[in-house]
């Protein structure tokens, strides 16, 4: 059984979700219950931390995909923070960093939320 | 170099024992780790595609994945007894587009075109359909010298 879990925090307007382990078509829908119950309570301002993640195939992108529209018409985005190499090789194979902005740190990444 | 065999269910929740089984077969014969890391998710997007699209999530269908190494090549064929594919029908990837779409596709095919030297569908409708994954590599020859 692939091993992938997920934990959310709030650090004042900014929540944030930390993989950790395989996301793949498996474990996908772990991350897509996160993002409902965050568009659900009105939290658009998302920053996912990969720092423990350490793999991902497309039905992980694909969950980016599918909320980013949403919440960006609310005001809010998903940035991306923490990832190793390997992580962003494949996030960058597919042009990602045009659409994400991707940061080194978690703290980088909630410093750009509150900029604004 | 022995052909291996894995025989699974259509479960994504198998996905972790396919990845497990393909980095065991290719980490024995001393494949590189990056390598190794391109084919195991190749061969994951192929079996992902086999369960959702194929079988269309059914879970009791049949995935027969084989290992044949050779001293040139690595390569991974899947079999599976679905609905047939027509890959040529799949348009690369516009991320732009899905943007707009809201939705994804094709991303898998793509990564693994790009991750593998060759992909190859036969298929044989009512029969069998296979994904021919082929990666090129070099194995250290022991003894050398």
């Amino acid at each position: 059984m692939a091993e992938f879990s997920t934990s959310v925090k709030d650090k004042g307007d900014v929540s944030i979700i930390s993989l950790k382990g395989f996301l793949d078509a498996h474990t996908a829908p772990i991350l897509e219950t996160n993002f409902v119950e965050l568009i659900n309570k009105n939290r658009y301002k998302i920053v996912v931390d990969f720092n423990e993640l350490a793999y991902i195939s497309s039905a992980g992108l694909g969950v980016f995909m599918a909320f980013i529209e949403k919440i960006r018409e609310n005001n809010g985005d998903i940035k991306l923070a923490s990832m190793n190499d390997k992580v962003y090789n494949i996030f960058d194979l597919l042009g990602f960093p045009l659409l994400y902005e991707i940061f080194k740190s978690e703290d980088e990444a909630i410093k750009k939320f509150l900029e604004k | 170099m022995k052909i291996k065999t894995l025989n699974v269910k259509s479960r994504t929740e198998n996905l972790s024992l396919i990845r497990d089984f393909i980095n065991s077969s290719a980490t024995e014969i001393n494949i590189p780790e990056d390598i190794v890391e391109n084919i195991i998710l190749a061969v994951d997007e192929a079996c992902t595609n086999i369960i959702k699209h194929a079988y269309k999530y059914s879970p009791d269908g049949d995935i027969l994945i084989k290992v044949k190494p050779s001293s040139t090549k690595f390569v991974v064929s899947i079999i599976d007894n679905g609905i047939s594919f027509e890959p040529d029908t799949v348009p690369e990837p516009d991320l732009q587009k899905y943007y707009r779409q809201r939705r994804v596709g094709g991303l898998g095919i793509y990564l693994m075109k790009t991750l593998m030297d060759e992909v190859k569908y036969i298929s044989k409708p009512g029969k069998y359909n296979e994904v021919l994954l082929s990666k090129n590599i070099k194995v250290a020859k022991k003894n050398a010298g």
